[in-house]
């Protein structure tokens, strides 16, 4: 029986990079260096691990961004991902996490899939929610946040470590899953596999491959807006001492000063 | 006056901190109604009085500890129907923002998360975001359906302000996707004495610096003394000196206390995320160039094995 997992990936500003906003108060994408979002490597590598142990399985890379995308896609090719969907329409531009769901949910449907898997949050937006909101699209079961995941006999369980107790979780597929970079350390590509990604198919979607109309996404569609956005000021300098034996005691005067002692 | 919906957070009754918090922002709009949900969901009612809530309507299933998130997401919009309010705010935990997310979905909402503030505005309630590693504040705004809000811990004062607190049942029918997910085992953390990390006024970290695991008593010994919670650096925990949970930073727990002290740690962006928001920032560091030094309002270039015991020491001896 194959397996058909779907992997969502986003391409973000570089985080070590300046990253800044744009006129119109949305991410400034294009004047930045981007990449595969860190946190989107542990679900390729999570995802290639469960088709490794499965007898027959196909993973494809799914993202929903601007051209540069496309870079995302193949360092997720190259670590050894099947195929790839880009879906890319200039509507998308200010498209927030409603929307986003949206256009996954259908993508992934029309891809075809027995298993979702994403990261645990993007690095530009932290905003931790696509993955519950296209769990929600589509019906399936939500087995989130793990940092353990397995799947056999087609059902998936994971472990989930939350604030108040770890959870081990079941779910039947379809289901999607999340994984926190607790997960284990995601592969380098080979030279390999950055070859072999060359020549690896890689599909673009636009929104009327999915039946989406313009209004449903975009910065007009979006359910949220941005009204205000400042840098933050530089924190003012503060007083730096070095240790020459006195360290502890100078600090501890400090701390004094400002009534935490 | 508007209703507020608040999701309480609690275990086994006892309401934890940053619910509170959200009372004292959700009177800046309108009145609280509290949801609580699962065992000792009625216990919350007294101490949700107290903060605000004119009413609290609360549920138990054993669906709630069984499955995962969605019997949650069918209570909330089951209590959207019952008050038709004019915002929802949930605690911004992992599972709270999940719980915002699909309710905002399913009534046609936008959402917002980690608000750090929140004000009433004209067209609604506005929520102040500190965004890319805390480098910009946003200030925004749901345009359609009822805001949903998930808001960060520390972000208003507890207050006092006594409230009818009425309970009521809440009816639920569960959807027939909530048992999608099962729960078939749970370990709850054990509890260390020390404050919740995200919760605690004062939280005191330690990184690579910190050179072992044994090593972190120096670090838990000065968090006693200030009655902080401990944290630790990525690179500390990757090192398995330190529990994940204890983790500050970008994958870790985001913490904006009045007092932040990090010890052998350089500051990294990832780092910096989860901490930028605090109040006073304190390094004890022995590479005068740690980009850590760049957010200080007392830094001691030196080493943490000198600096900090002597601190732990003087902490104790004016203390008396
Ligand atoms: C996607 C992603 C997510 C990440 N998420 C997080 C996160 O959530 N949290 C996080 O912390 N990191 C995170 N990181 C990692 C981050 O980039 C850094 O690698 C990490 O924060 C470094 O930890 P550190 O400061 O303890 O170690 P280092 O950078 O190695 O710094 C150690 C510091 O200790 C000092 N030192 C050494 N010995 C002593 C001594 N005896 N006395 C005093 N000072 C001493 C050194 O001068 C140095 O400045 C993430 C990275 C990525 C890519
Ligand atoms: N534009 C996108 N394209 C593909 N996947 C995305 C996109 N945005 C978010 N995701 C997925 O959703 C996860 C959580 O993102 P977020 O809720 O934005 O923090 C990411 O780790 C991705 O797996």
């Amino acid at each position: 029986m194959s397996l058909r997992i779907v992997v969502t990936v986003k391409y973000v500003p570089d985080a070590t990079g300046d990253r800044h906003f744009a006129d119109d108060l949305t991410v400034d994408r294009d004047d930045v260096d981007g990449l595969l979002s860190e946190l989107d490597e542990y679900a390729v590598e999570q995802a290639l691990q469960i088709a490794e142990d499965a007898d027959d399985a196909e993973v494809t890379v799914l993202t929903v961004g601007p051209e540069d995308a496309k870079d995302a896609l193949r360092k997720a090719l190259s670590m050894g991902a099947d195929k790839a969907i880009h879906v890319e329409d200039d509507d998308l531009h200010g498209t927030d996490a409603i929307g986003t769901s949206l256009v996954l949910a259908k993508a992934i449907e029309k891809a075809g899939f027995d298993l979702v898997v994403s990261g645990m949050a993007s690095t530009d937006g932290t905003m931790g929610v696509v993955p519950a909101l296209v769990a929600e699209r589509l019906g399936v079961p939500q087995v989130t946040l793990l940092s353990e995941v397995s799947v056999e006999d087609g059902t998936v369980k994971g472990r989930r470590d939350g604030d108040a107790a770890s959870e081990q979780l079941e779910a039947q597929l379809p289901a999607l899953v999340s994984v926190t970079d607790q997960s284990g350390e995601a592969r380098y590509p080979s030279f390999k596999g950055i070859m072999a990604a060359k020549k690896k198919p890689v599909e673009s979607w636009d929104l009327s491959d999915l039946d989406i109309e313009a209004e449903e996404v975009g910065l007009d569609g979006a359910f949220t807006k941005v009204e205000a956005v400042t840098e933050r000021p530089a924190r003012t300098a503060g007083t730096i001492v070095k240790d020459e034996g006195e360290g502890g005691k100078q600090l501890a005067e400090f701390l004094a000063s400002q009534k935490f002692i | 006056m508007a209703e507020v919906l608040v999701y309480v957070d609690h275990v086994d009754g006892a309401v934890r901190k940053p619910t509170l918090e959200l009372l004292t922002l959700a009177r800046r709009i309108g009145e609280p109604v509290a949801v609580a949900l699962g065992n000792g969901a009625a216990d919350t009612a007294a101490t949700l009085a107290e903060h605000g809530a004119v009413k609290v309507l609360t549920h138990d299933a054993s669906e709630y500890a069984e499955y995962l998130v969605v019997p949650k997401v069918d209570a909330l919009q089951a209590a959207h129907e019952a008050v038709s309010p004019a915002a929802v705010l949930v605690p911004s935990s992992a599972e709270g923002k999940e719980i915002a997310a699909r309710l905002a979905l399913r009534i046609g909402s936008g959402i917002i998360t980690d608000a750090v503030d929140l004000e009433a505005g004209d067209e609604g309630p506005v929520a102040t975001q500190s965004v890319f590693a805390a480098s910009f504040t946003t200030k925004s705004r749901v345009v359609k359906g009822t805001p949903v809000i998930t808001v960060k811990p520390n972000s208003a004062a507890v207050e006092a302000a006594p409230a009818a607190g009425a309970v009521e049942a809440l009816s639920v029918t569960f959807s027939d996707k909530a048992t999608g997910t099962k729960v078939t085992a749970r370990t709850p953390r054990e509890s260390t004495g020390r404050p919740e990390l995200t919760e605690a006024a004062i939280v005191v970290s330690g990184g690579r610096g910190v050179n072992g695991a044994e090593n972190f008593a120096i670090i838990e010994a000065l968090a006693d003394q200030l009655g902080a919670a401990v944290g630790a650096s990525r690179a500390a925990v990757d090192a398995g000196w330190y529990p994940h949970t204890n983790q500050v930073g970008q994958t870790g727990k985001s913490v904006s206390p009045q007092l932040y002290i990090a010890n052998g740690i350089s500051g990294a962006i990832q780092h910096r995320a989860g901490m930028q928001t605090s109040k006073t920032i304190v390094a004890v560091n022995k590479d005068a160039e740690a980009p850590i030094f760049e957010l200080v309002d007392y830094g001691v270039v030196g080493d943490l094995f000198d600096v900090v015991p002597q601190l732990t020491e003087e902490i104790k001896t004016r203390k008396g």
